[in-house]
């Protein structure tokens, strides 16, 4: 039996303490948490770095450094520092060393890094290694090298490979959310596919139960199956709640695929065993012929700028899609012949809060019903951020003064601040949604140890 | 005619990594899942999303009674184009279908 402890979701989501100090009373094996997601957006690996303050991640990190001293096991985080990238490790890993330092402790730390050069990606797509999942952008050798980080995405055996080395801590690059999870209940001889299962089931910690926010959850993996049970106070698993995990952030809720195979639920049994805790069994592990990794890529989608008016003249209000229509297409036209660009060098779009900011054209005409005001966001993009903060100047008087007709007087629209254009700088974009073939699992990833802290 | 919001329990809708989205819809009882099965053609949704029908992905989950939809997200998450960062709002446009 292999039992892993899941803090919450993801570092710097918080946890419920009590529920924290019941799960390490409980002897866990190791403590397993996530330290990302891309669903924060690109520009996070796009520029390496973590979406959350360091001092948040700092304080949340020291509590589970205490914890796994208390514990005496190790301390698995995967796609440290929100995307995964080197970078993102270092700065965990500086961190580590930081709190180690203060706590009085000496650790060995495994640092499993999946970041991935351009030149090593490009080659792979000119020697075949390379497949595109659907849907997936068109990728060339060039674009590949204008990426500004391209990580692999770790599976159970880089981690397996880092838990060999004996270390306290393990700090990994990007990794699969289940593979932190699945990795020691695999070597272990636990059941291949409730490993998987039960690490999809608790990748977001206490959001398979009641009381999702307290975060802690348990899971027994054993030879044919097995057992979630969260530990705060109110929170409870049913075969529901547990059974329903399957289908959040997951095109398919029968199906999971990962490094080297793929998981499939279809015949999973789930059964509540006291009104909290939930077994599971049934699920199958189906190992591929081929090992994959999927890669994640971002590069600069262009240059923004953002500016903001707010239309409060019911006529406007009114009329505001027909205002903004007018306006994007003035602007556009005049940056054309003012900067010497072509159409396709720029965009110029205006969201209409209180109307359609959301979905734009998909919105479904609401002709009974007229807001109070509208928020007009303007965004420019173009090809450098000097270009983008000529195209916003060039839109502000529209933005201020443009009439619905040539007769009236000229209006003026409410502006929030000054300067009215704010610079948002480089956008980025994900780039990569492809698999890439390994002659073995640690081919594109690098696993050192470090000793940090008080030596 | 109801809005299928008021038909059930909930409805989800989230990123499945930055290039789908997914879309569950919690029916809450066995009658209501029977309903939205029998009176939500795929192609409504394919519609009201602008999406191909042939690109939408359909669970019908009875031991749930959940309805599942997972395609190709309108624009890539997080691309200069993209309202929503997180696809959650979508489930709102979803619970407004009227049935």
């Amino acid at each position: 039996m292999t039992r892993v402890l899941i803090p919450s979701g993801a570092l710097g989501l918080g946890y419920d303490q009590l529920a924290m100090d019941r799960a390490i009373a409980a002897k866990p094996d190791i403590i397993a948490i996530d330290g990302g997601s891309t669903d924060s957006g690109p520009s996070y690996l796009g520029r390496g770095v973590s979406k959350y303050s360091r001092a948040s991640t700092r304080l949340e990190w020291k509590g589970l450094m205490q914890a796994r001293a208390k514990a005496g096991v190790p301390l698995v985080i995967g796609t440290a520092g929100t995307c995964g990238s080197d970078s993102a490790v270092d700065w965990l890993l500086d961190i580590t060393a930081d709190i180690a330092q203060e706590l009085g402790q000496t650790l060995k730390v495994a640092v499993l890094r999946s970041s991935q050069a351009p030149d090593y990606i490009a080659d792979a797509l000119t020697g075949g290694k390379l497949s595109p999942l659907s849907p997936a952008p068109d990728i060339s050798e060039e674009a590949i090298k204008q990426f500004t980080n391209i990580v692999a995405l770790a599976g159970a055996e880089q981690i397996q490979a880092a838990i060999n080395t004996g270390a306290d801590i393990i700090i990994a690059g990007r990794t699969t959310d289940t593979a932190i999870i699945a990795a020691l209940p695999l070597m272990q001889g636990c059941h291949a596919g409730a490993a998987w299962h039960g690490a999809k089931i608790g990748e977001c910690g206490a959001l398979c139960a009641t009381n999702p926010q307290s975060g802690v959850v348990l899971i027994d993996f054993d030879e044919s199956g097995f057992t979630i049970t969260p530990t705060a106070d109110g929170a409870h698993a049913s075969p529901h709640t547990v059974s329903a995990h399957m289908l959040y952030e997951n095109a398919d809720p029968f199906i999971l695929y990962e490094p080297g195979g793929h998981l499939d639920v279809t015949d999973a049994q789930y059964e509540s065993i006291d009104g909290t805790s939930v077994r599971a069994t049934g699920a199958r592990w189906v190992p591929s012929e081929q090992y994959t990794v999927k890669l994640e890529g971002a590069r600069i989608a262009g240059y923004q700028v953002m500016a903001f008016a707010l239309l409060r003249d019911r006529r406007y209000v009114e009329h505001a899609q027909q205002w903004a229509d007018d306006i994007t297409q003035k602007a556009r036209t005049k940056a054309i012949d003012r900067l010497g660009i072509s159409s396709h060098d720029f965009s110029i779009e205006l969201r209409l809060i209180g109307k359609n900011a959301t979905f734009g054209h998909l919105e479904p005409e609401n002709s009974n019903h007229s807001p109070t005001e509208i928020g007009v966001m303007g965004f420019v993009t173009a090809n450098s951020l000097q270009q983008a903060q000529e195209i916003g100047k060039i839109l502000n008087p529209y933005l201020l003064h443009h009439p619905l007709t040539q007769e009236e007087e000229q209006p003026t629209f409410a502006f929030q601040f000054s300067p009215a254009e704010v610079p948002v700088g480089p956008v980025y974009e994900f780039c990569l949604n492809h698999v890439m073939e390994l002659k073995h699992p640690m081919e594109a990833f690098t696993l050192e140890t470090i000793e940090v802290g008080h030596v | 005619m109801s809005e299928l919001g008021q038909l059930v329990e909930k409805v989800r809708s989230k990123n499945a990594g930055p290039f789908k989205l997914t879309i569950d819809i919690f029916c809450g009882s066995k009658d209501a899942y029977d309903t939205v099965k029998a009176t939500l053609p795929t192609e409504r949704i394919a519609t009201l999303l602008q999406t191909d029908p042939e690109r939408l992905q359909r669970f019908d989950i009875p031991s749930l009674n959940v309805v599942k939809f997972s395609l190709d997200r309108p624009q890539v998450q997080g691309s200069i184009h993209d309202r929503d960062m997180h696809g959650a709002s979508w489930a709102a446009l979803i619970a407004e279908i009227k049935i």
